[in-house]
């Protein structure tokens, strides 16, 4: 089993997002997993963000460098544009303030990366259709109550929120992770209803063939 | 360069004096230091730890310079198994200059008169201290730091290292500590310093024949006292329990528990501590300010390659997260390698000594990287730099 497998089925395509030597920015870094791989198999710069104590531990120990913050308290320090890549995997839902992440995104960042769980997946419409209870599964394994996601999102509804702050979707990649075990499936048929994770490249609206 | 000196106490006698921050210069200067462990083959496992404003070179158990037998005063983070682990690390610690444990200070001779140099001693900077860690240093041979480490006064040094000897100095951590006092601090540094000179006892900072305004001392230590703990931390610890009665004494005696403490924090400072050593320990973090010279922080770290672990403490309200996080914003800002963590904790400033366990989470796996990063750097042939400055 090479180390590109250990990663997460989206991250993996997040790394074939980015080019060799980029200049990376993980938010919600966790243990470091995805930078230590940009860093030593595509040869990046790489900085992290994380809030867990034991996530950043880890990353130390793997001689990266992490900052204990708030998303919602902006990208405080980091120059405009300082990044080639902003990630933010599977985090936009948890963040209070989603906008202002993604302002945050584009302004540090040349583009983003943005990984989310679907929440227009078909499971989960049948799961609050048929039950007519808040959808619990594998990739949203929370009851409504205690859930850190407080933001879901729908491919869809994605689009509508990257456009209505300011940015622009080069590329979007809807995905299945579910089905196999470490296998990733891209979806071509009607993305909102069978992907259950997307990946999407965002940059700012304005910028011109940057 | 001279062979590293076994583990234990060691006194430097500095030749070629010190020039100062101030433009006077230091003649003769004396170094006390204490080593624990063994350097590697590499010379890559080296660690200065900094000490705050009352520590001394005695940062882990074993003899100190009186061949005394007893705890270093951050033995719950530096020792065998430690997080800064001495069966791992070769660990050096100083005395600072100005201090009052064996290095050259106020209470020193001055060999122009034989007196002790009282104020007439110079003002020392934070700079100066590292100026005179660096000498220590080249005389043991040792020409990159692996890590520079400290707390509150010693982060001070640990931040300062980075930005003037940058090619030394592997790695920074800053823990409990500040990029520079706000006016609160100095604050409370004012009233400490004013105790002192406005005891009768002081006699212009000549009392060493007298002894020395220990009430002065012992005020400034209570004042120290209060800003290392927290609102939460001292009504734990003390509450509003009185001491050894039941009932208020109509007196002006010490009754609260909190009363009883700080004066027998007091009392214990003065018996080891000098005075005129407070007042200018106390001056040099005033002074201190690492972004001197730059429009801003961020200019003035510009292009360090040191890698920087901060760590600060949740109810520290004396060196407060926010200043941490203004020295992490300028790290970012100049793409330095930084990593920081806000320790939870109820102990205030005190926490850095309080805290082994939530500490060790991060310096472990960051100084064994740093070690292992080293080690792999000395091997290879090609490595340049990080002699010892001739």
């Amino acid at each position: 089993m090479t180390f590109q497998d250990l990663l997460r089925a989206d991250l993996r395509l997040v790394t074939e997002m980015i080019p060799h030597g980029s200049r990376v920015l993980d938010l919600g870094c966790g243990d470091g997993s995805l930078m230590a791989h940009l860093r030593d198999e595509k040869g990046c710069t790489v900085r992290g963000i994380d809030l867990s104590p034991e996530d950043i531990a880890s990353a130390l120990g793997r001689g990266l460098s992490v900052v204990q913050a708030d998303l919602d308290a902006g990208l405080t320090g980091y120059a405009d544009g300082s990044f080639d890549y902003v990630v933010l995997s599977q985090t936009l839902q948890v963040v209070r303030r989603p906008a202002f992440v993604l302002g945050e995104m584009l302004r540090v960042g040349q583009r983003g990366v943005v990984t989310f769980p679907n929440f227009g997946h078909w499971r989960v419409r049948g799961y609050l259709a048929l039950r007519g209870r808040m959808p619990v599964s594998r990739s949203i394994p929370f009851s409504w109550y205690d859930t850190p996601n407080i933001h879901h999102t729908t491919v869809t509804d994605f689009r509508d929120f990257v456009a209505a702050n300011g940015g622009a979707i080069e590329r979007e990649v809807p995905l299945v992770t579910r089905e196999w075990a470490g296998q990733i499936r891209r979806v071509h048929i009607w993305p909102n209803l069978f992907a259950d994770t997307a990946v999407a490249l965002v940059k700012r609206a304005h910028v011109r063939g940057a | 360069m001279s062979e590293v000196t076994a583990s234990g106490p060691h006194v430097l006698e500095l030749a070629g004096g010190l020039d100062l921050a101030s433009g006077r210069r230091l003649e003769h200067v004396q170094i006390a230091y204490e080593t624990f462990g063994e350097l590697d083959a590499e010379r890559a496992n080296a660690i200065l730890v900094c000490h705050a404003l009352s520590g001394d070179a005695h940062v882990a158990a074993g003899p100190d310079r009186f061949g005394e037998e007893r705890p270093g005063w951050w033995d719950p983070v530096v020792g065998p198994g430690k997080a800064i682990d001495t069966e791992k690390y070769f660990v050096i610690c100083s005395n600072v200059l100005g201090g009052c444990s064996g290095t050259t200070g106020p209470g020193s001779a001055d060999p122009g008169t034989n007196a002790p140099y009282g104020l007439r001693f110079p003002l020392v900077t934070i700079e100066d201290m590292v100026d005179a860690q660096a000498a220590l240093l080249d005389h043991l041979g040792i020409g990159r730091l692996a890590c520079v480490a400290g707390g509150s006064m010693g982060g001070m040094q640990a931040v300062a290292w980075a930005r003037r000897y940058p090619e030394r100095v592997v790695s920074v951590a800053a823990i409990a500590t500040t990029w520079r006092l706000a006016a609160q601090s100095i604050a409370f540094n004012e009233v400490g310093r004013t105790a002192i000179l406005g005891d009768s006892a002081f006699m212009e900072g000549d009392y060493y024949e007298q002894g020395q305004p220990r009430h002065g001392l012992a005020v400034a230590r209570m004042i120290g006292h209060i800003t290392y703990l927290s609102d939460d931390s001292m009504r734990h610890k003390f509450g509003r329990r009185l001491r050894e009665r039941a009932e208020h004494a109509f007196e002006f005696v010490t009754e609260f528990e909190v009363e009883s403490y700080l004066a027998y924090q007091g009392r214990k400072f003065v018996e080891r501590f000098d005075a005129n050593t407070y007042l200018y320990m106390t001056k040099a973090m005033d002074y201190f300010d690492l972004s001197s010279g730059h429009a801003t922080l961020a200019e003035a770290l510009a292009g360090i390659r040191s890698r920087f672990l901060v760590l600060s403490f949740s109810s520290d309200w004396l060196f407060p997260t926010y200043q941490a996080r203004e020295l992490v914003d300028a790290l970012k800002a100049a793409d330095a390698e930084v990593s920081f963590a806000e320790v939870p904790s109820p102990y205030g400033h005190d926490a850095f000594l309080l805290e082994p366990e939530q500490q060790r989470q991060y310096l472990e796996p960051f100084l064994a990287r740093i070690v292992s990063e080293e080690r792999e750097r000395a091997r290879q042939p090609a490595a340049v730099g990080g002699g010892v400055p001739s």
